[in-house]
């Protein structure tokens, strides 16, 4: 085991892929030499593989994605970047109505697998157009697999994962987990989509949650802890699939749940966690499903209207204490 | 210049996607295809003189008009027909239908019901080509409207600074639906729009398919060099309106007269006979031979099944290896 940040060990596990199969290439804006990506993911990765294999784009979001498509529908496995989660609404007609349906609309004669690499969430003070959680329109497209790793001892195993699924992969990052560091195996690993973690045992209430809300989350049942409240956080660590099982099996113990993410609220994965919930362990639950998102309202600049948007460990602790 | 043998090619490509596509309006009429049609009738000659000029392992891209260009390439009749009906044994189990008649296996990369959507995976397919160093190309159908698409101008522009070995085949036929293209594009040809992103360009005309396919022939002999990209403005014209239902009324009297004046399939025909590549003869032979073909998969798709309800929810994903 090593200690690294979360984007060196996600740069490690794209350099592995590299290095393994041939046909594994990345492309985006600014993902090579002159910059290494906005966020530095693949920065040396171009020095060591050569501009063909780190390709720097045009600012085409469509047709990133679209030649990604294409790429990886003729025997490569393009991982193609978007530098802000934002900015994928440019490439929704590649990612949504192609890359997603594909297979099912050619009657299963092709698939198409390729990643897509970006990155979501506030906190920068970077405005409605650079801070968005968008996940939710893409769960509800059926054909693509979503991961949306948390941790850098997970994020390095599922992109290896990703890039061998044989599915187009979403692979959605958070911005303000790139320098949070954790032990990362050294040897070989891949993590399976549709395994939750659980990251944090409990027996009071679980909290369902994603990115960058589960270090909150994880902060939250420490201090909770200490009045005495029990929490399990659980992970899903992909959404599509999604491990509903690990969910269940925690809810059927604590009997509360409370749901949280840095999407705004309606129609966020959250609602969609929650229905579910209600539909297969009804009557296991104590109290109503609580759900903590952001307000429905494009994401704001200035830090205190920022850090009022976005969910803070205290409403995390206050939706649990609510209902124990 | 043109061999005999590829003039006859030319010709028997051309009036296949005829026959095809007459037996499927023929079909149609029977409301025996569910939901909507865009006919390729009219435009045979681009796919033919296109397709002749491509190798089989060379791609295409298709569009929401896409029968033609898929029966060109070399498809099974017999199960793209069934894929117009909605049968089990359609190329895609009858899950894609009109807009969506793809054979992957004869080098289809796919038939898109978005306008101007398949731009964008032509890149990638000819990236592909170049990283992998196949020597294939990919030929790119899209028509008039679709080049007012903002993938136009980033595909156009990403082929060209990558040298890819792509073929842009602009498949004018004067309407988007029912707007005129003088609506739309200010210049006088779309082949002109090339010129900014550095790409060479071509008019042809659309209804010749022996013009078509010298002009291809061009571009992909530079594709395979690996010199980049051509844009070649096929000008056509849809002998029926844009779908199911469309009598086609904007379209001034004159204009359509002219233009099915030009049959491209006669026009073919007539070269070929010139040329001593065929006589009316030989010509009738290939007739009878491809409409016993198109006849045979009108009957194989007729008689095939239905897909079984519960077949809409597989193929969702690739099995993952264990």
């Amino acid at each position: 085991m090593t200690e690294m940040t979360y984007r060196e060990a996600l740069k490690q596990g794209l350099r592995e892929e590299m290095q393994r199969d041939e046909r594994v290439f990345i492309m985006g804006e600014d993902v090579g030499k002159n910059w290494g990506g906005a966020f530095k993911v693949t920065k040396g990765l171009a020095e060591e593989f050569g501009d063909e294999r780190v390709r720097d784009t045009p600012i085409s979001e469509n047709t990133i994605a679209g030649a990604a498509v294409g790429a990886a529908i003729t025997g490569l496995r393009p991982v193609a970047e978007i530098m802000f989660g934002d900015l994928i609404t440019l490439a929704m007609d590649q990612v949504c109505n192609q890359a997603a349906k594909m297979r099912y609309m050619f009657g299963g004669q092709t698939s198409v697998p390729l990643v897509l690499r970006t990155v979501f969430g506030g906190g920068k003070n970077i405005a409605s157009h650079h801070s968005q959680s968008l996940e939710a329109w893409f769960m509800h497209t059926p054909g693509l697999k979503i991961a949306l790793p948390a941790f850098a001892s997970d994020v390095k195993g599922l992109i290896k994962t990703a890039i061998r699924n044989p599915n187009p992969v979403l692979f959605f990052e958070h911005k303000l987990v790139y320098d949070k560091k954790e032990e990362v195996p050294d040897e070989e690993y891949l993590i399976p989509f549709g395994e939750a973690k659980v990251r944090r045992e409990g027996a009071d209430v679980t909290i369902w949650g994603t990115m960058f809300m589960l270090h909150k989350a994880l902060d939250a049942a420490e201090e909770l802890a200490k009045e005495g409240i029990s929490v399990e956080v659980i992970d899903p660590r992909t959404l599509v699939p999604l491990d509903k099982k690990t969910l269940l099996d925690s809810v059927k113990k604590t009997g509360r749940l409370v749901v949280v993410t840095e999407e705004t609220k309606t129609g966020a994965t959250t609602a969609e966690i929650a229905a579910m919930v209600q539909e297969e362990a009804f009557d296991w639950l104590d109290a109503p499903i609580i759900r903590v998102n952001a307000p429905d309202t494009p994401v704001p600049f200035s830090p205190p209207l920022e850090q009022f948007f976005i969910p803070d460990k205290k409403r995390i602790m206050d939706a649990v204490r609510s209902i124990v | 210049m043109v061999d005999k043998k590829t003039l006859v090619d030319l010709y028997t490509r051309t009036l296949k996607v005829r026959l095809f596509e007459s037996k499927v309006w023929d079909i149609f009429g029977q409301n025996l295809i569910p939901g909507t049609l865009h006919l390729y009738l009219g435009q045979e000659a681009v796919a033919a003189g296109v397709t002749a000029a491509l190798k089989k392992t060379d791609w295409i891209q298709s569009t929401h008009r896409g029968h033609g260009h898929v029966v060109a390439k070399g498809a099974d009749m017999k199960r793209a027909m069934a894929e117009l009906l909605g049968k089990s044994t359609g190329s895609c189990k009858g899950k894609g239908g009109s807009m969506h008649i793809t054979q992957f296996d004869v080098g289809v990369l796919g038939a898109t019901g978005v306008v101007a959507s398949g731009l964008p995976i032509a890149v990638g397919a000819a990236l592909s080509c170049k990283m992998r160093g196949t020597k294939d190309v990919v030929a790119c159908f899209f028509g008039d409207g679709a080049s007012n698409n903002g993938t136009f101008g980033e595909s156009l522009n990403m082929s060209s600074i990558w040298k890819l070995p792509v073929i842009w085949v602009v498949e004018n036929n004067f309407y988007a639906m029912g707007t005129p293209i003088k609506w739309t594009c200010p210049s006088e040809s779309i082949a002109q729009r090339a010129e900014g992103y550095c790409i060479p360009s071509k008019v042809v005309d659309g209804n010749n398919a022996l013009e078509v396919y010298e002009a291809i022939v061009e571009a992909v002999e530079r594709a395979r060099k690996g010199d980049g990209p051509s844009l070649v403005e096929c000008r056509t014209y849809r002998m029926k309106g844009h779908s199911r239902f469309d009598p086609a009324k904007y379209r001034p009297k004159e204009e359509t007269e002219y233009w099915l004046s030009r049959d491209p399939v006669e026009i073919i025909k007539k070269i070929a006979i010139e040329q001593g590549a065929l006589t009316e003869k030989e010509a009738e032979k290939i007739e009878k031979k491809l409409q016993k073909e198109v006849d045979a998969a009108a009957e194989f798709a007729i008689k095939s099944e239905y897909p079984k309800p519960e077949e809409a929810l597989e193929d969702v994903f690739a099995e993952e290896a264990a």
